[in-house]
């Protein structure tokens, strides 16, 4: 039972790892946009407040026809699912900071690019991971599904469980997602902490 | 979208079955979490154990617990009815307790203090100051339900999730596609009429 729930163990932490690395860099790229120009702003945020409304078995179906089966089509459904929390936050956290230490910055004789990247950017990180790491519980939860357009993961172990009856798999299989879900959580607050500016 | 053209009558009736099923889930939520929430307000000690419990539960993978719930009362609608008003036990309890305890300790006074019984200013003045946010847990809830549902499809209860398992087992991309689109469309369109009502809720607050 353990070398099968290894092995799909793995495949479901390379699943979650390169589609929350995906939605990292897309959602950081959208949410800077979006506080950016008030014009894409809009269409951002609605587009993803109705990907966070789309259900992810939908999500994962609804590529199916055309990006067919595997895991590339699963990876690009969970970057989906990831996107919002991740752009929504980076959005607010820019928005957030304060005018005051952004006048002081200009003030300092900065330039506007200067004053984003070092600024800005160091005081809106942390909200930024705490998207990713909404993001992740979401993502490990939901690559179990993953298995339904065959690209693997623990929710082999499950459906395998369910079709044999075999309890011990499925507990064991549910155990180690929740544990990764847990450490995932863990890691992503714990860089949180450490890149918050004080 | 052709499958949603020739198979109309198919998919409204799965459609139908959907909403159902998640519609009798919420009504039984609902029933079961405004108690323990209203009770979570009174027994301010046991509060963070219920509500721990009932997020762990939603922390289970939703296939995961529907397959738990297969070993236990078998195959069919039972096994999706119950992980569904497990599931949404936690959105609902929170968004109860978050409500009544955002009511202004004043206005309780002021209730008692003319004359009201606990329960008459429970009913009469918290739950209806309570109301936006519990109504706003709902939304959450049903949208969450309307996803988890899905899944029943595959455990074989009807609803639009058929569509999908059905699809998917013979190689059907029409029809994995069309219940996809139609599960999507009805959480879009319960999400914006639950704010409508949000909405509304609060311009009358």
């Amino acid at each position: 039972m353990w070398p099968s729930i290894l092995q799909h163990a793995w495949r479901h932490a390379e699943l979650s790892l390169d589609a929350l690395a995906c939605a990292a860099v897309l959602g950081c790229a959208l949410g800077v946009a979006a506080w950016a120009w008030s014009s894409v702003r809009g269409l951002v945020l609605g587009a993803a407040a109705l990907g966070r409304t789309i259900p992810s078995i939908a999500l994962l179906t609804l590529l199916l026809p055309v990006l067919g089966i595997g895991i590339a089509p699963a990876i690009v459904a969970l970057t989906l699912l990831a996107l919002p929390p991740v752009l929504v936050n980076v959005d607010v956290a820019l928005r957030e900071v304060s005018p005051a230490v952004l006048d002081a910055a200009t003030g300092l004789g900065m330039t506007p690019l200067q004053r984003f990247a070092r600024v800005s950017v160091p005081l809106a990180l942390p909200v930024a991971l705490s998207g990713v790491r909404t993001a992740s519980v979401e993502v490990i939860g939901s690559a179990t599904l993953a298995t339904f357009i065959g690209a693997g993961g623990l929710g082999d172990d499950i459906v395998r469980a369910l079709q044999t009856s075999d309890i011990p798999l499925l507990i064991a299989a549910t155990v180690t997602v929740a544990a990764m879900a847990f450490v995932a959580e863990f890691l992503l607050g714990r860089l949180a902490a450490r890149v918050e500016v004080h | 979208m052709n499958y949603l053209q020739t198979h109309t009558a198919r998919v409204l009736a799965l459609l139908a079955a959907h909403l159902e099923l998640v519609a009798l889930a919420l009504v039984v939520a609902l029933a079961i979490a405004l108690p323990l929430g209203i009770v979570a307000t009174r027994a301010k000690r046991q509060a963070p154990l219920l509500l721990g419990t009932l997020g762990a539960i939603y922390t289970i993978p939703s296939l995961a617990l529907l397959a738990l719930l297969v070993q236990a009362v078998g195959l069919g609608p039972l096994p999706i009815f119950i992980a569904l008003v497990a599931y949404a036990q936690f959105m609902l309890v929170r968004n109860v307790v978050a409500g009544i305890e955002s009511v202004d300790p004043a206005v309780r006074d002021a209730a008692l203090g003319l004359g009201m019984s606990t329960r008459q200013s429970l009913l009469r003045v918290e739950l209806p100051l309570a109301a936006p946010v519990i109504l706003g847990g709902v939304r959450i809830a049903a949208v969450a339900m309307v996803a988890l549902a899905t899944l029943g499809g595959y455990v074989g209860a009807s609803g639009l999730g058929t569509l999908i398992f059905t699809g998917l087992a013979i190689h059907h991309n029409d029809e994995i596609l069309a219940g996809s689109i139609a599960v999507s469309a009805l959480a879009i369109a319960i999400d914006l009429a639950l704010r409508g009502c949000e909405k509304l809720l609060h311009s009358y607050g």
